[in-house]
């Protein structure tokens, strides 16, 4: 194992099978943890929490060309501390690392981008708001955003525009993770509205569509037994969205939580068991079997529907792989919308 | 049956120990000197593949300062936020140990140490709190810090992270060089626009150790191959010798019924067995030989190339296994002459023996037919070769011709002076001589391919220093250079130096495109610095005037070459047209290289400015007005390079190079020594009946020793004054055939008479102390024993 590999395994444990991280889930070794009821200030919380482990901004969004083509777009940039505190320059403990993919119903391209925090090659200011790895950056402020990434197979250059509140998860954004209490601080801004241009292998495509910014930090993300996760963010045709996770568990169990979120913006949570995700088809991709169809459950809010992959390749080939892509949403509610998959090794 | 036969075979050598000496340490002196250069060889090129696999040296391009100083921090966070893959590498020295720091995060993945296994290592490895990584040899150097002791690392090297070494080596916030990730993303800013201060810097370019060292293990290779060349004529010349002395053995072996077949067999693997002991020895001798020019060898190259070389040895079993071979193999290309004529030899054929090929007759029409259709290829191959296989066939049919040529030429000489010769005295001694030479030409082939590899090889070493010190003194000629960091700097060193120095000249340059190959352009300031130190390979009349005129433009021997360019072409740059007006040797630089007056550069490339000039000053004056710059205008030392420096840098790399060919030299005119030693032993015994009846006749035995002595020294020099021509032929080849198919550019042939002299001295006093014991053997030689010679029926 070379010394890269060895790195990103640290970089994103979360991401990782949480079995191989044994202490990550309940030592914070000197991080914060996060704590009930908190409060967030704004924007100073849109910046970094160097005192927790792990944090990302993360923005998926679900995209059509003129011609009517669905695409995919994601931009996530995470934080990940060696220590809670430390020194400037090259030894500050701040790992920073981006992952860029464009899904076409056919392709699939991805990207990776590794950096040190305290030398200015990537971080994140909160006001005014930019965060940057390389040339990849997300700026302007959370309700107007500019954002652009590039690789050897694509570049996009995305203009988001929020219509609507930010939304706080679990309990005012203290999100429950395990029975044992893991947790972190959760919020999105699921309402933008965004139009660029792609520029894949065989050309250049001015799109439109919706895009879902979530914000997420933490230092003990995961519970012993908790190995990898099935996280939903579905956008349905009359307004109304919902974000649904299903942490999976050494003992077949699952944990499960959601938001219901009303086109207004109020927020419902729901407790482990209220919603519920299961298989119903599996895709073997990256020679593993991928569940690309997915039953979804919230009978509380009527949901009933079948959550349909776009592209069923859709595997980062990152350090730490994992699947994520747009989706097609029949049955009750019609929509679109994004899943991502982990632990799937 | 076997057993007897194999006893009766190995009672010849019982009987014959001086014989089967020479057979065994002629093997082991080949393969020693053979395995000694592969093994030196092969050192040196696993420290380079250590340092490809660990630092990615020669397998990515690389982005630096042109002046080659360090740059700022902030032009990597420049370059990656415009979208350059680019990776960051300080590097410098700390008690000789070269120290690479990295970043883990954005190398090209398998660059760095790789046994990393735990992850609390990487972090304090990222946050700089961690361990350097070096091999065992290299951490005992480097005895204050904490090392993590990693075989894989390049000898002399140790890695660590790039901020551990910014601190270490004291260059915070500095950066030496950028690994260029060979995938970028599709779109991103030209160099040019976002730091045009830097170069990229091709992988296959000046970078590649592997390929820039080429040229001096050439030289080590074509040593050892001549040696084991020489060593095999030994060794042919002693088995030819056992054999023919074995004919009665064979002949009454074969009466009693031994199958040819088994025969044959029985010796070859008698002759193998031998080979295994001598090889053996021969590998231990190559280990130790090895070991002796490692250092040197070391030293060279790292002082030439920045190469470094483990200057410890290590036991690889390819050279033991590939030191045998070679032993093995070599005897079989000497024994299977012997053992097919054996086989051929009719069953009771005379079992006189006839020391070696006595009767000339055919076998010497057939090696002068091979001799003459060997030169012939030499000579079409020097009128046509052009890559590196045709100049090596060029060497092989050059030398092997050559050798072979040698006896004929010899005897035809020998018969020229003998007819002259008008004592009774000296025609007996010609005639003699002529008589000894079929027995002597092997030993005499061999001194003529050690002498003529030496006159060769230093023709070319010494060609190469003197070219090299000259272009030394063209390129360097100003007494001291002051590189600026930025343009109010520069501004700040011409404003200092002009008043206090003879000139200030201005170094500057764009890389560009001409005729389609990448070209270094430099503008130069009209001064004589110019106009009496640069030499031109072709040159037209009035050149400096031409182009300081800005009509004309000087290209380097690379440009010429590959671009085909000559004198009175004309090449575009930018606007202008420009005529070539001369070529001028750039040795060891993988591009190419122009240069064009001041004015019409600035006209040219009005956003470049100069950061480096070189000062012409009083050569005493130059260390005072170091010190006095620092002080008054606050220009460190550090950005200062003091021309005598640099070259007494580069002669002592020479140094060390000389000292290993000198070596060399000597331990390949030993092996032709002992060839002749041997030969003459050999031959001693059966001298004694062709001596016998001139000592009969009145010639003391102090008399026929000293003729003795005399016959080995006269063969030498005759020998030696035949090497001389082809030594040079072989320089000649070297340098203007292989040196141009490997690196693109020809050395010029410089001669050395002095060294030749000497070389020609030592061959003599060589041939000399071979000779002196058989000399005396034979004044010593009782009359007894040459009496009787006339009692016995010969």
């Amino acid at each position: 194992m070379n010394a890269k590999a060895l790195v990103i395994a640290l970089l994103l444990p979360l991401m990782a099978n949480a079995q191989g991280f044994a202490g990550l889930g309940s030592d914070s070794a000197g991080f914060s943890v996060p704590a009930p009821n908190p409060t967030f200030d704004f924007p100073r919380d849109h910046g970094p929490h160097d005192d927790y482990r792990i944090e990302w901004w993360y923005v998926t969004a679900n995209l059509r060309s003129a011609d009517g083509t669905a695409y995919g777009l994601q931009w996530t940039l995470f934080r990940s501390a060696l220590a809670p505190t430390g020194g400037a320059g090259w030894a500050a403990p701040q790992l920073w690392m981006g992952h860029a993919a464009v899904t076409t119903p056919t392709d699939h391209y991805v990207s990776e981008r590794l950096a040190r925090g305290g030398i200015g090659q990537a971080g994140v200011t909160a006001d005014p708001f930019s965060a940057w790895i390389d040339d990849w950056q997300m700026t302007g402020d959370m309700d107007a955003l500019q954002m652009t990434a590039s690789s050897p197979d694509f570049t996009y250059d995305m203009t988001m525009t929020a219509d609507g509140p930010l939304v706080f998860h679990g309990d005012n954004g203290f999100s429950v993770k395990s029975a044992a209490g893991q947790a972190s601080y959760y919020y999105s801004q699921p309402f933008y509205d965004i139009s660029g241009t792609l520029s894949l292998p065989d050309g250049d495509f001015a799109v439109t569509g919706t895009a879902w910014l979530d914000r997420e930090w933490s230092s003990q993300p995961l519970a012993d037994n908790q190995t990898g996760w099935d996280w939903f963010s579905l956008s349905f045709d009359d307004g109304a969205k919902m974000m649904g996770f299903r942490l999976q568990q050494t003992d077949g169990q699952n944990y499960t939580s959601a938001t219901w979120i009303a086109p207004d913006g109020t927020a419902t949570a729901f407790p482990n068991g209220a919603f519920t995700a299961a298989p119903l088809m599996t895709h073997t991709t990256a020679n593993r079997d991928i569940p690309v169809r997915w039953h979804v459950q919230l009978p509380e809010k009527g949901v009933n529907v079948i959550v349909d992959a776009i592209n069923p390749d859709a595997w980062m080939t990152t350090s730490v792989p994992y699947w994520e892509g747009p989706v097609r949403v029949t049955g009750s509610h019609t929509g679109h919308g994004y899943l991502e998959m982990t632990g799937y090794e | 049956m076997t057993r007897a036969t194999l006893q009766a075979l190995l009672s010849h050598w019982w009987r014959n120990p001086l014989q089967l000496f020479t057979l065994l340490a002629g093997l082991a002196l080949a393969t020693a000197l053979w395995s000694g250069v592969q093994a030196v060889n092969a050192e040196a090129r696993a420290s380079y593949r250590a340092a490809a696999a660990t630092l990615g040296e020669g397998q990515y391009d690389r982005l630096g300062r042109r002046d080659g100083q360090p740059m700022d921090q902030a032009t990597y966070i420049t370059l990656r936020r415009a979208g350059w893959l680019v990776s960051p590498v300080v590097q410098g020295r700390l008690n000789g140990v070269r120290i690479v720091g990295i970043d883990p995060l954005t190398a090209p993945a398998g660059i760095g140490p790789v046994r990393l296994t735990q992850g609390a290592d990487i972090a304090d490895f990222l946050v700089g709190n961690g361990p350097l990584f070096a091999n065992a040899a290299t951490a005992g150097r480097l005895p204050d810090l904490q090392i993590t002791i990693t075989p894989d690392i390049a000898p002399g090297s140790a890695i660590t992270d790039i901020g551990a070494a910014q601190r270490l080596l004291g260059k915070p916030g500095q950066i030496d060089s950028l690994i260029v990730a060979p995938v970028q993303p599709r779109e991103r800013p030209d160099l040019a626009d976002i730091a045009p201060q830097l170069v990229r810097q091709s992988a296959q370019g000046g970078s590649d150790i592997g390929r820039l060292t080429d040229s001096f293990h050439l030289n080590l290779t074509a040593f050892g191959l001549l040696s084991f060349a020489v060593g095999i004529f030994i060794v042919n010349g002693a088995i030819g010798l056992a054999f023919e002395q074995r004919r009665p053995v064979v002949r009454t072996l074969r009466a009693l019924g031994l199958p040819l077949r088994r025969l044959i067999v029985l010796m070859a693997a008698e002759l193998m067995f031998f080979a295994l002991i001598a090889g053996g020895v021969g590998v231990m001798l190559g280990y130790v030989i090895a070991a002796l020019l490692l250092p040197d060898v070391a030293a060279t190259l790292r002082g030439l190339y920045g190469a470094d070389v483990s200057g410890t040895l290590q036991l690889r079993p390819v050279w033991w296994l590939s030191g045998l071979a070679i032993a093995l193999g070599g005897t079989a290309i000497a024994a299977s002459g012997a053992l097919w004529k054996m086989s051929r030899m009719p069953l009771l054929a005379s079992a006189q023996p006839r020391a070696l090929a006595m009767a000339a007759g055919q076998g010497a029409v057939m090696q002068g037919a091979a001799a003459a259709l060997l030169l012939v290829i030499a000579l079409i191959l020097a009128l046509t070769a052009d890559g590196l296989i045709a100049g090596f066939a060029l060497l092989g049919a050059l030398l092997i011709g050559a050798a072979l040529a040698l006896p004929i030429i010899l005897d035809r000489v020998l018969a020229a002076t003998s007819a002259r010769a008008k004592s009774i005295t000296a025609q007996w001694f010609w005639a003699d001589t002529r008589q000894q030479l079929p027995g002597l030409s092997l030993a005499l082939m061999a001194l003529l391919l050690a002498m003529a590899a030496n006159v060769g090889v230093s023709t070319m070493v010494s060609s190469f220093r003197l070219t090299f010190t000259a272009f030394l003194d063209q390129r360097l000629a100003s007494e001291l250079y002051v590189s600026a960091q930025d343009a109010t700097q520069a501004q700040a060193i011409i404003a200092y130096a002009t008043p206090r120095v003879d000139a200030v000249l201005p170094i500057q340059s764009v890389e560009t495109q001409i005729a389609g190959l990448q070209t270094e352009v430099f503008g130069a300031r009209d001064h004589r610095t110019y106009r009496d130190n640069w030499t031109f390979l072709n040159a037209a009349p009035d050149l400096w005037d031409t182009t300081f005129a800005g009509q004309t433009i000087l290209i380097n021997e690379q440009l010429s070459r590959r671009a085909n360019l000559r004198i009175g072409d004309t090449v575009p740059l930018q606007s202008q047209t420009l005529t070539i007006a001369g070529v001028y040797g750039d040795y060891g630089n993988p591009i190419g290289q122009a240069l064009i007056s001041e004015d019409l550069f600035a006209g040219l490339y009005p956003t470049v400015t100069p950061q480096r000039f070189g000062l012409r000053m009083d050569r005493s004056k130059v260390g005072d007005f170091v010190t006095r710059m620092a002080a008054d205008i606050g220009i460190p030392a550090s950005q200062t390079i003091n021309q005598a420096g640099i070259k007494a840098f580069s002669l002592g790399v020479f140094d060390r190079t000389f000292t290993v060919t000198t070596a060399l030299n000597v331990l390949t005119l030993a092996v032709a020594g002992f060839a002749i030693l041997m030969s003459l032993l050999t031959l001693a015994s059966m001298r004694v009946p062709q001596l016998a009846p001139a000592w009969a006749m009145g010639m003391t035995r102090a008399q026929l020793g000293r003729l003795e002595l005399l016959r080995a020294v006269l063969l030498a020099m005759l020998t030696a004054s035949l090497a001389l021509p082809l030594g040079l032929g072989l320089a000649w080849a070297l340098l203007a055939v292989v040196n141009v198919a490997a690196f693109g550019w020809q050395l010029p042939m410089y001669l050395f008479p002095a060294d030749y002299a000497r070389l020609g001295l030592f061959a003599l006093i060589a041939a000399a102390l071979a000779a002196l014991w058989p000399a005396w053997r034979l004044a010593r030689t009782p009359p007894a024993d040459l009496l009787k010679v006339f009692s016995n029926e010969r």
